[in-house]
């Protein structure tokens, strides 16, 4: 099956222009149509792994996208629905991961990073360099004008 | 941080280990990409590890008036393998399934996934059956409360019905000689002392 369905995948990938499926899934309301529309992006299908819910049109995301669309319908919290779905699919079905003490160094890491470039820039810069040399560079003018002088009070 | 001193020279240099850490960072980025990497994006851990069988209860493949329910997983070490005629791996681990019915060592237990019935039986009839029972989930429903996500997937369920492992992709002879039979083994010492 996996070889079938990843050459499906692969041939789906190149197609991938087409809008979240959503008709075949009357809504009453507005509201209910846009969670739809957010839950399933949210959601990874677990067959193509780079495609949410919505993107996909591998069997089991079809199957996840009615689970998901009776659970919307009978009125189940967001919270529920992901509750639902990680039970039974683990973390990995969240296209955003959860903010854990697993995923501390995830989430943290660009702030991390952020601080650690901010003080090597401080550090190792040229600024510093920069003044000192502004600084020399002062001293120097001052010979130079002297120079300079001597020079025109020649001429 | 201390500051240069003002009679330092001005194009004191940094010290020498910083012009390593570009190095450094390298490698320990190395160190992730290469155990990164090597894992299967396709082998994903089940949430369910520790936890009871989902309930089910669905016509069985022999006689669709009778019930597999998953009451019936109860009672001694059992696998679970989730199955299909569509599913080409299914058939490449079919024949590893037969040796193992035929070690006697557990039964399997079979969830008929997506598929007609029918071809089912005529696919067992075939190619020999290794399953003590099936379940037909003809709509997937089922498969979902198991977080099934690629055929052939294949649970060790112990004696109160508590799922052990998970198996993704077909069982080879190796699978189950150096990972199901040590576990089941294990199960069953558990379960005397």
């Amino acid at each position: 099956m996996t070889s079938r369905l990843t050459s499906f995948c692969l041939m789906l990938f190149f197609v991938t222009a087409v809008p979240a499926e959503i008709a075949g899934f009357p809504f009453e309301s507005e509201t209910q149509e846009q969670r739809f529309r957010d839950l399933s992006s949210e959601l990874r299908c677990l067959v193509c792994q780079n495609q949410s819910l919505a993107d996909s049109n591998a069997g089991l995301a079809q199957d996840l996208r009615s689970e998901l669309y009776q659970q919307v319908l009978t009125g189940n919290s967001n919270n529920q629905i992901i509750s639902f779905m990680t039970e039974r699919y683990g973390d990995f079905i969240l296209y955003k991961p959860r903010f854990a003490t697993k995923t501390l160094l995830l989430w943290l890491a660009p702030i991390l990073l952020f601080i650690v470039g901010i003080f090597c820039l401080i550090r190792f810069s040229k600024f510093k360099n920069q003044g000192q040399q502004t600084q020399v560079n002062e001293e120097e003018l001052q010979k130079i004008r002297a120079l300079l002088q001597a020079e025109e009070e020649k001429q | 941080m201390p500051q240069p001193a003002e009679n330092q020279s001005p194009e004191q240099k940094p010290k020498r280990w910083v012009y390593l850490l570009p190095l450094g960072l390298f490698a320990v980025l190395m160190v992730f990409f290469f155990f990164g990497l090597g894992l299967n994006p396709r082998l994903l851990p089940s949430p369910l590890i520790g936890q009871p069988a989902p309930e089910f209860s669905l016509p069985k493949l022999s006689n669709a008036n009778e019930l597999f329910q998953h009451t019936d997983l109860k009672g001694e070490i059992s696998l679970l393998n989730i199955w299909a005629t569509w599913c080409t791996s299914c058939r490449q681990e079919h024949p590893v399934l037969m040796k193992i019915a035929k070690s006697k060592q557990v039964p399997i237990y079979g969830l008929y996934y997506k598929d007609v019935p029918d071809q089912g039986v005529v696919w067992l009839q075939n190619y020999g059956n290794p399953y003590r029972e099936n379940a037909v989930d003809e709509d997937g429903k089922v498969g979902i409360e198991w977080g099934a996500y690629g055929t052939p997937e294949t649970f060790l369920i112990d004696q109160d019905g508590i799922i052990r492992y998970k198996h993704v992709g077909p069982i080879s002879w190796n699978d189950w000689e150096t990972k199901l039979l040590p576990m089941i083994n294990s199960l069953r010492n558990n379960n005397d002392v």
